[in-house]
């Protein structure tokens, strides 16, 4: 090959190299940085006035004599505006039948918005559901519901088939009535009426949801998630290292052998959703673990998803455990479970672990095994035992859950983007972990 | 051929007798008859592949890892086949230590590593352990150099110190043989020197063979020498007669270094 070749081949197997690397740090940019900065709102957020009422009513927390003095300001804030609506059902009244036909259903949607900004009207009947007893808790949410109240949305399909979506002003509708003021008041207002705070809600990650993820954090999906974690590797490690150790230790190969280590390895092949379906039948159904789903069979799933590479993990870490160590410990006299125990699984525990944590991390993560086995949209923290046998939320599935079937999707994007913000968290924490004990194997194998 | 020595019978601690190793069909060891002499040290010598390590594994049973290997005659020690159906293997192994070619420290606290032998055949006290890991440290030369290092870990120690504490681990079983399979080609001069020290010391009270491809060093250390060739064992005798008067020609070829 002449120089000039070998040199343009060169350059461009580095020019590929270094798009590859370019390419995958944008992905990784664009699909986690809007995780991050999105699921720490969940986190870190401006809390309004509400939000401090909500908190001190569900949750008991906060200063009820300054809540009271904040809520008292908020309340005069307000006033000119509850006023203005209490004018404009009296002018309603006096109008002519036509007109009022026409403001009144203008006049409703704009009232419902304000109920939504600012929580029920002063004097009025308490809803009984939560999340009709406050306003809007959280500023962000308070400047798009503002939206709401003074523009509506409307489809101009003047000069494009598929129409344009236009804000158009409700301040017009308005004009020259006793409503007409609380446009202004609003827009420039709101920070009064709400008086949001840079507010830090830790507790996200512990708290239990109130009224269906409306309020409150994601306490029960994290212990949901821990729990089935936990409990998976408690039945898929003690399993996986036994089989990894008979595989490499004590199996003398033959068509049994051949034909075992080939079905674990196809079994790491089987999509989640088949496990799923597979725990179902099997754990529920057939050999009836629990009644319906449970912690159990939800474990009992995930650990058959991840035996495979646990095994895997433990026979190549066990694989790599020198062969002089073992002839080392049978020439004392050792007998073989003796060497097993004392020297080729303490040797072997620093990759046998990271395979374990790493399996950890999935079992967290997974979705599709769990639908039918153990998850559901709302659950109760029992005592770890008897959690064993009841469902639970997890991370995962509900995330999918209040992404999809949640009657209010989109006012609660907060929780959906804190909830996978804390599932990656975890699962690279965990990853993390099983990194920091692969530095400690090779300083440790360096003496 | 015959190369008994010339001993009475309980001077002999290891006898092989039309002994016979195989790694499948083929015979690796060939009908060997010979005895290592008690409280002696034996040096076992031979070109490359010519079975040494393999009949020097056989004596503690070793090559049972090996899948198809297996032996035929008599290897008897203490009055008994060391292949016999009721040799426990654990208990013979404890009566034979070995020391490998390459110094293989468990990747633990040197403590542990001496202690590991005595806690599979007994449970010590603490003081008896601490007892048993000194005694055998300076039995093998080295527990003025770790004694406040105890506990820090094995892999830490240089080649030769490894190679002794390979040596401590062993004796610390109080085996009545010891098996060294070429326990300095992986040293260099000063540690080697160590060691053939130690053997020396050690002769007398425990029966050694060692398996080597350094002449002078079984000049050295050892009392007799056996050399094989190509499986079998082709002479066997005092090593000052071996390497000044050899009877065979290929012992004469070999020690003389004109092939191996
Ligand atoms: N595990 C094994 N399987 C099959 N054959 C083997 C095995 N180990 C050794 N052999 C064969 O047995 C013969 C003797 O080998 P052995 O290791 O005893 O030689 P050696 O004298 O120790 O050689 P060296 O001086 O190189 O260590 C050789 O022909 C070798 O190829
Ligand atoms: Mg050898």
């Amino acid at each position: 090959m002449r120089l000039s070749t070998r040199k343009l081949l060169d350059k461009s197997f580095t020019f590929c190299a270094v798009m590859a690397v370019v390419v995958l740090t944008a992905f990784l940019i664009f699909v986690l940085a809007p995780i991050f900065v999105r699921g720490c709102g969940a986190y870190v957020f401006r809390g309004t006035v509400e939000y401090r009422r909500m908190m001190l009513d569900q949750f008991g927390r906060g200063d009820e004599v300054a809540l009271a003095r904040e809520i008292a300001l908020a309340q005069t804030a307000r006033q000119p505006v509850y006023s203005a609506v209490t004018a404009f059902e009296a002018e309603l009244k006096q109008m002519p039948a036509a007109r009022r036909r026409e403001m009144r259903p203008l006049f409703k949607v704009v009232r419902e918005g304000l109920e939504l900004l600012l929580g029920p009207e002063p004097g009025k009947p308490l809803p009984t559901l939560p999340r009709m007893l406050y306003g809007q808790t959280r500023w962000d949410g308070a400047r798009r519901h503002l939206k709401h109240v003074l523009y509506e949305v409307q489809w101009d399909y003047s000069d494009d088939d598929d129409g344009v979506r236009v804000l158009a002003p409700r301040k017009p509708f308005f004009a020259g009535t006793a409503l007409e003021p609380i446009f202004d008041l609003l827009e420039n207002d709101l920070d009064r009426m709400l008086n949001p705070r840079l507010t830090f809600y830790g507790r996200f990650l512990t708290d239990k949801s109130v009224d269906a993820h409306f309020f409150g954090g994601i306490g029960p999906e994290v212990m949901g998630t821990i729990y089935l974690a936990l409990t998976a590797m408690l039945i898929a490690v003690p399993l996986g290292v036994v089989a990894a150790i008979y595989f490499q230790e004590y199996a003398e190969g033959g068509a049994v052998m051949t034909f075992l280590r080939s079905c674990v390895n196809t079994l790491a092949g089987v999509p989640s959703i088949v496990f799923g379906l597979f725990g179902l039948a099997f754990f529920i159904n057939t050999i009836k673990v629990s009644q319906g789903k449970s912690v159990l069979a939800g474990a009992l799933t995930l650990a058959l998803l991840v035996l495979p590479t646990v095994i895997r993990a433990s026979e190549e870490a066990i694989a790599a455990v020198p062969r002089a160590y073992k002839e080392g410990a049978l020439a004392l006299g050792a007998g073989q479970w003796r060497t097993v125990l004392t020297i080729i699984l303490p040797a072997a525990l620093p990759g046998i672990l990271t395979g374990v944590v790493i399996s950890m991390g999935r079992a967290a993560g997974e979705t599709a095994p769990i639908i039918f086995t153990a998850a559901v949209s709302v659950g109760k923290l029992s005592r770890p035992l008897k959690m064993l046998f009841r469902d639970t939320p997890a991370l995962s599935w509900n995330l999918y859950n209040i992404c999809t079937e949640h009657e209010a999707v989109d006012r609660i994007r907060h929780v959906q983007y804190g909830m996978a913000l804390t599932l990656v968290v975890l699962v690279l924490a965990l990853n993390l972990v099983a990194i920091l004990i692969r530095a400690r194997v090779s300083k440790r194998l360096k003496g | 051929m015959d190369a008994e020595l010339n001993l009475v019978d309980n001077e002999a601690h290891v006898r092989a007798e039309e002994f016979s190793v195989f790694y499948g069909e083929h015979e690796a060891v060939r009908r060997i008859n010979m005895s290592i002499p008690a409280k002696q040290v034996s040096a076992i010598i031979g070109p490359s592949g010519c079975g040494k390590s393999t009949f020097l594994r056989a004596i503690n049973r070793m090559n049972d890892l090996i899948p198809g290997c297996h032996a035929r005659g008599r290897l008897i020690f203490d009055r008994r086949n060391i292949y016999g159906n009721d040799i426990d293997v654990a208990v013979l192994r404890g009566c034979i230590g070995m020391v490998f070619q390459k110094p293989n420290p468990f990747p633990k606290s040197i403590y542990d590593n001496v202690a590991y032998g005595p806690r599979l055949h007994g449970s010590y006290r603490k003081s008896d352990l601490d007892m048993i890991v000194e005694e055998s440290l300076t039995k093998a030369a080295l527990w003025d150099e770790v004694k406040d290092r105890l506990n820090k870990n094995a892999l830490g120690l240089s080649g030769g110190q490894a190679q002794r504490l390979c040596l401590a681990r062993a004796l610390a079983v109080k085996p009545e043989i010891l098996l060294m399979d070429e326990p300095t080609s992986a040293l260099d001069p000063k540690a080697t020197a160590r060691i053939e020290e130690l053997i020396v010391e050690l002769r007398g009270s425990y029966t050694i063979a060692i398996v080597t491809h350094n002449m002078q060093q079984a000049t050295r250390v050892s009392d007799v020498t056996a050399f094989f060739y190509e499986g079998d064992l082709v002479e066997f005798g005092k090593t000052d007669q071996l390497f000044t008067r050899p009877v065979e020609k290929r012992t004469e070829d070999y020690i003389t270094g004109r092939f191996g």
